[in-house]
């Protein structure tokens, strides 16, 4: 059972936060397909960041404050990425679908490009591995799925999740950032500039994406940057529509994915009540099953649920202010 | 004149009687004059109504205003004083607020949120709703205007949509409303209502700007009229030294008659007969039209009458062929078309003006001509052997210009998107009459145009039902239905809720049957949310 948690948590933050990214682009007005290409991005200069930290022997003898220094390099990098969708949607006024796939397109291009110049080789990898996971074998058995080998970013995507939904339904930018996902007309009358809370909402969206994105590899692909998140953006998506943009639906839709995608895994040798006997093992189906699961689930699921989830209402129309 | 003006520039705040002042206003936008030389002067506390036609130049002269547009010559004064204003949030700083003809609310937020929305209270930001929410509802007693400040607005009645926009205004302590174009979605009774807000406001100190083209409105609210005609200003007039009818003088520049000239008429033969037809709606729950029956005989004007929204559309829609019926049937001169093609009813005696005249009626980017021949450029006399005969398009389009008066700036070979609505509707009515028909279903005919044109096609429909053609008209304009028909069917959630003569009912019984408060003859208790 602590093995099933501490898995599942492994899945489930890096998607609960990049849907959380789609959710506030999409609350602003933008739709944002480029969740993968900005996780592709954040994840190759994350990577990169420790890549140089790590041959210049930096930091050696703390790699926490090395990991959180590398999401924020990757957010950082995110949010500049995103700028690009930003430009091209809010003030050129283009399609934000194609815009999107422009940027799908180009991170994974860019990333193997440098990847290239500074590897020789089609991945960047550590030169030493990953020593991210803190490990607490003396804490009480009821603690360990929540602080035995567990990452530091689980800890922050948590903090930064619920910080981020307060500031989307408690504070005045965030009645005026989903004022503008919806009728931008109306928040422009009473005097919100649209533009600018449409870039406050791509750009927060941008950077949590980009942390997303070198989460997941950092956690789940060992720190390897090869120009690939796995379709996890995509996913990430699927999970915002699921969770009808809204955090507490995300968080469950991410959380119910995670668990699918941790057995999928993980089955083989997972041992839920501690009897020591595999039970989905004993089963006998084959591996594939599980690992197609997780999809299968999340198409029913959106299947449903699409019907009755409500998108912002304005969202992918471009804004613009002499049009009335 | 303008020494006088200048005068009172110099005096002090209060001693100017005009809280707001739109002086010798002029914006030239290219090939037209928007406004030219427009005076308007907004006194204290008074109710003050812009009459005008579509294109008089009322828009513009809200938007210079609201500084959406810079004029080229003229300037505005608050209280005497000369200000600028560049943007909406100018106008805001200076107390001048507006209702919009379509409101500025977003759905899936609270009345509240609504209202505060861009001036929120708030500490370090974060909200302060519940300061904010006393303060509603201390305004919504003050001024008699009902909201729940907690509902979602996409829940509420348009009228109580409505009183969020004036309490909006009125939170951001807004000195001079501007309502524009306020009483378009609004039922008899709402209308009323708002006329009874509009007083109390300007009882209570504020300046009301009430923008309009119904002239019962304007006699029955209004202290003071500005008329605006072609971009130009021609004149204010106190309401209680004028009529109607020296007003719309004012307006259109000549006498118009508001009264549609017809005869008694002479129902014959049935020519349509619908039975329980019902249609689905495009959300899948309610039937967008349900278990309607209806017949309408050659020679009368049946008139579908409700409020926008309560299925007349999907039921033309079903009746034309657009959408399927689910169930039920449509009859033709007696034979059933309830599975028949688009063409066949038109070939078969059905004529219809669309309610969307750019997405149903016309390809805005083919000529007059083309447009003419729509439905009848597969007919002999139009093609051989699959090639269209442009001269014989050309020589039908050009009887139907002259005919019907269609005014174009190069005749058959006018591009339609280049044509002004009203000549656009004109082109619509030339063919769908000159077509041989005995039904013509005319949906909003006279939608957005000005009052020569409405009287044109009026003429035209009427004169049509005296050759015995069955007219079904569907309308939202009161005055239209009152005027035109010679029996009205009320449509309230898309089933036929009650048969009205004209000659005997009032708009306030009608209002009552739109807005689902009677059914045939009997109240319905109804809650209001």
């Amino acid at each position: 059972m602590t093995f099933l948690i501490q898995q599942t948590l492994v899945y489930t933050i890096p998607l609960m936060i990049v849907a959380l990214a789609g959710v506030f682009a999409e609350r602003s007005g933008i739709i944002n397909i480029a969740l993968d290409g900005i996780m592709i991005f954040g994840s190759f200069v994350g990577a990169f960041a420790v890549y140089l930290m790590q041959k210049e022997n930096m930091l050696a003898d703390n790699t926490q404050l090395m990991f959180v220094i590398a999401m924020i390099c990757a957010a950082a990098a995110g949010a500049v990425f995103s700028l690009l969708l930003s430009f091209s949607a809010i003030n050129l006024k283009a399609d934000q679908t194609i815009g999107g796939t422009a940027l799908n397109m180009l991170a994974p291009a860019i990333t193997l490009l440098i990847v290239k110049i500074v590897s020789m080789q089609d991945r960047l990898s550590m030169p030493k591995a990953l020593g991210f996971i803190i490990s607490n074998p003396d804490i009480g058995e009821g603690l360990k799925p929540f602080f035995d080998k567990m990452f530091i970013s689980t800890y922050i995507v948590i903090a930064l999740f619920i910080i981020l939904s307060i500031f989307l339904y408690k504070t005045k930018y965030g009645l005026r950032l989903r004022a503008c996902g919806e009728h931008p007309q109306a928040a422009d009358s009473v005097g919100i500039n649209v533009y600018r809370m449409r870039y406050l909402g791509t750009t927060i969206s941008g950077a949590l994406a980009g942390m997303g994105g070198y989460i997941y590899i950092a956690t789940i692909a060992s720190g390897t940057a090869e120009g690939t998140v796995a379709g996890m953006g995509f996913l990430a998506l699927a999970i915002m529509i699921f969770g009808n943009w809204k955090p507490v639906g995300i968080a469950l839709g991410s959380l119910l994915f995670g668990l699918l995608k941790c057995i999928g895994a993980t089955y083989a040798n997972l041992d839920i009540n501690g009897d020591g006997v595999c039970a989905l093992k004993e089963l006998g189906l084959p591996i594939y099953f599980y690992n197609i699961v997780p999809y299968v689930v999340v198409l029913l699921v959106l299947a449903f649920a699409a019907g009755k989830s409500r998108a912002p209402k304005a969202e992918g129309i471009p804004y613009d202010k002499g049009q009335r | 004149m303008s020494d006088i003006i200048r005068e009172e520039a110099v005096k002090t705040e209060c001693e100017s009687p005009y809280v707001i002042e739109m002086i010798g206003i002029t914006k030239e936008f290219p090939g037209i004059i928007a406004n030219d030389n427009i005076t308007l002067q907004l006194r204290r506390g008074e109710i003050h109504a812009l009459l005008g036609e579509n294109g008089a130049g009322k828009s513009t002269l809200m938007s210079v205003l609201f500084g959406l547009y810079q004029p080229e010559k003229g300037e505005i004064r608050k209280n005497g004083e000369v200000v600028t204003i560049k943007d909406p949030n100018d106008a805001n700083a200076l107390g001048i607020g507006m209702v919009h003809q379509h409101f500025k609310l977003v759905d899936v937020f609270t009345v509240l949120d609504n209202i505060i929305l861009g001036v929120e209270p708030n500490t370090a930001g974060f909200l302060r709703k519940k300061q904010a929410r006393e303060r509603v509802i201390e305004l919504s007693k003050t001024y008699g205007l009902n909201v729940d400040p907690d509902a979602l607005v996409e829940n509420i009645t348009v009228g109580m949509q409505q009183r969020t926009e004036i309490l909006k205004m009125l939170y951001r302590d807004n000195e001079i409303l501007i309502f524009d174009e306020p009483t378009a979605v609004l039922t008899p009774q709402e209308i009323d209502e708002l006329m009874a807000v509009m007083r109390g406001l300007a009882k209570e100190g504020k300046s009301i700007l009430f923008i309009t083209h119904k002239l019962n409105e304007i006699m029955a609210v209004a202290d003071r009229c500005s008329v605006l005609r072609k971009g130009k200003y021609i004149g204010t007039v106190n309401i209680a030294d004028t009529t109607k009818e020296e007003l719309s003088n004012m307006m259109v520049g000549r006498d118009v008659k508001f009264v549609v000239d017809k005869g008694e008429p002479t129902p014959g033969e049935v020519v349509l007969e619908i039975d329980k037809m019902s249609v689905r709606g495009s959300h899948g729950k309610k039937n967008a039209v349900n278990d309607v029956s209806l017949k309408v005989r050659e020679g009368e004007i049946v008139c579908i009458a409700g409020i926008d929204g309560n299925g007349q559309t999907e039921f033309v829609h079903a009746l034309t062929g657009l959408v399927r019926v689910d169930s039920g049937s449509i009859k033709l001169l007696g034979e059933d078309v309830t599975a028949k093609s688009i063409r066949y009813r038109n070939t078969h005696g059905m004529s219809h003006i669309p309610e969307d005249r750019h997405k149903h009626g016309l390809v805005l980017d083919y000529t007059l001509e083309e447009n003419m021949v729509l439905q009848r450029y597969f007919e002999p006399k139009f093609q051989k052997g699959g090639f269209i005969r442009f001269d014989a398009v050309r020589e039908y389009a050009e009887g139907l210009i002259e005919n019907f008066d269609v005014r174009s700036g190069q005749g058959p070979v006018t591009l339609s998107r280049s044509m002004s609505g009203g000549n656009q509707q004109k082109a619509i009515v030339a063919r769908e009459m000159d077509r041989e028909h005995k039904l013509l279903i005319a949906v909003q005919p006279t939608r957005g145009l000005d009052v020569g044109a409405i009287e044109y096609i009026h003429d035209q429909i009427v004169s049509s039902r005296d050759k015995g053609t069955a007219v079904l008209l569907v309308s939202l304009e009161l005055d239209e239905v009152m005027s035109l028909s010679d029996r009205i069917l009320v449509m309230y959630e898309g089933e036929i809720v009650g048969e009205l003569d004209p000659k005997t009912t009032t708009v306030q019984e009608l209002g009552l049957y739109m807005s689902g408060a009677k059914r045939w003859g009997r109240e319905v208790q109804k809650n209001e949310g």
